[in-house]
């Protein structure tokens, strides 16, 4: 395949490793800082720009998820803000829809993939550019939440505020299509697990994303097996990859306090967009 | 339920977020200097070939199993050294949730021990490549 950097040739696998490292640095920091997340753009940008074929790309892609999100869920569970309960029982839902994905990744053509690829990063360029509003409340929690405990409380300036979790059958479907697309895709999934969870299930943001970052690993770890019995996880690759996503992404979390990111925000959804048009154009014209 | 109680105060959910914390930083740093190493020494000995990523062949047979990749690493083999850290880092997440199911059976909560089984379950199921590539 015909790509960006083919000027640069032959490349050696030691310029290819630094390149691979600045890019993936970039697109973490750059999902760090708009809240994105990182992992959404890795794909396209190692096969758009670097020629690398979707298969690597998307064994990549997942080793880098779980690192950062490993990486930030340590940090966050420690704070409070996780709820470890809501977490637990959807990862049954999205490490099912995982292996469901990873093992439809091996059945359908990379022209399909591509073409799922791209609609996923429209709509999560829309998601970005068009904020959820925040709904918590503190009373009719589902009969369900309440038997499974799933209703918490979590740290605010005026102290601890409980919540009471709604929709738990809904949200658990919703986070079967996101494991689905986590394992076919290779990335965490986060626009539709934070739709499931706010907009659904009614929790706080900071406890949707920080739950949805907790989970995200996990739900990475049920379909990474599969692609590394596959031969997907290119060693030489998913390293630089996932080191500079990682070191991207807590560098991003270390400036965030105090940056203003809504520019930045609105040029990450319009390289998103145009990531996603170049997507589509591939995987339908057969050229991934 | 004083016995549960008592469970429940030496096991709270706090104590168990920062361990579950904690095992998440040990786990990611971990698996991050062993691939690394492994990368440093790959770079030392193939750094001037060319690459070959743009078309798939798949990774040989011996960096597809968490039993070969021990082999090979042990050996020294640098790509299989990066494949046992790459390895080490999608196991975190699954001690994770093997440390939770720990924390559910000591805090007595049967709904959780079962939920987390299952997503334990899953998660051995698929490293040890139970289902069809």
């Amino acid at each position: 395949m015909a790509c960006v950097l083919d000027s640069i040739h032959p490349m050696s696998v030691l310029l290819f490793t630094i390149l691979v490292s600045a890019g993936s640095f970039s697109a973490g920091l750059l999902g760090a800082l708009t809240g994105l997340g990182g992992g959404i753009v890795i794909v396209p940008m190692l096969t758009l720009l670097f020629g690398v074929d979707l298969r690597y790309a998307i064994g990549a892609s997942l080793v880098s998820v779980i690192a950062t999100s490993s990486g930030a869920a340590a940090a966050y569970v420690k704070e409070g803000y996780t709820n470890v309960r809501v977490g637990m029982l959807l990862e049954i839902a999205t490490t099912v829809g995982a292996l469901g994905g990873a093992f439809l990744a091996g059945r359908i053509g990379t022209g399909a993939i591509a073409v799922v690829f791209g609609l996923v990063l429209l709509y999560s360029a829309y998601r970005s550019a068009k904020p959820l509003a925040e709904h918590v409340s503190t009373d009719n929690a589902h009969p369900l939440a309440k038997r499974l405990r799933l209703n918490s409380t979590y740290p605010t300036p005026d102290g601890l505020q409980p919540y009471a979790v709604q929709a738990v059958p809904a949200g658990f479907g919703l986070m079967f299509l996101a494991g689905i697309l986590s394992g076919l895709l290779g990335i965490g999934s986060g626009a539709l697990k934070v739709l499931a969870m706010d907009q659904m299930m009614h929790l706080p943001f900071k406890v949707s994303t920080t739950t949805s970052n907790f989970m995200i690993g996990v739900t990475a770890a049920a379909s990474a097996g599969i692609y590394l019995a596959r031969g997907q996880i290119d060693p030489t690759l998913a390293l630089p990859v996932m080191l500079g996503v990682l070191a991207g992404a807590l560098t991003g979390a270390r400036v965030l306090a105090g940056a203003n990111t809504r520019v930045l925000r609105r040029i990450f959804a319009a390289v998103v967009v145009v990531l996603a048009l170049e997507m589509l154009y591939k995987g339908i014209q057969g050229g991934m | 339920m004083t016995t549960n109680a008592e469970a429940r105060e030496r096991w709270s959910d706090d104590e168990v977020d920062q361990l579950l914390g904690n095992l998440l930083r040990i786990g990611v740093t971990v698996a991050t200097i062993v691939a690394a190493i492994g990368g440093v020494l790959y770079l030392a000995q193939h750094g001037t070939e060319p690459m070959g990523h743009r078309v798939f062949h798949g990774e040989p047979p011996e960096l597809r199993h968490v039993g070969s990749i021990v082999r090979g690493a042990s050996g020294l083999h640098a790509d299989a050294i990066v494949q046992l850290g790459l390895v080490l880092l999608i196991a975190t997440p699954i001690a994770r949730v093997a440390l939770s199911l720990v924390a559910f059976i000591l805090q007595r909560d049967r709904v959780y021990i079962v939920v987390t089984s299952i997503v334990l379950a899953i998660l051995l199921f698929s490293l040890t490549g139970g289902v069809p590539g």
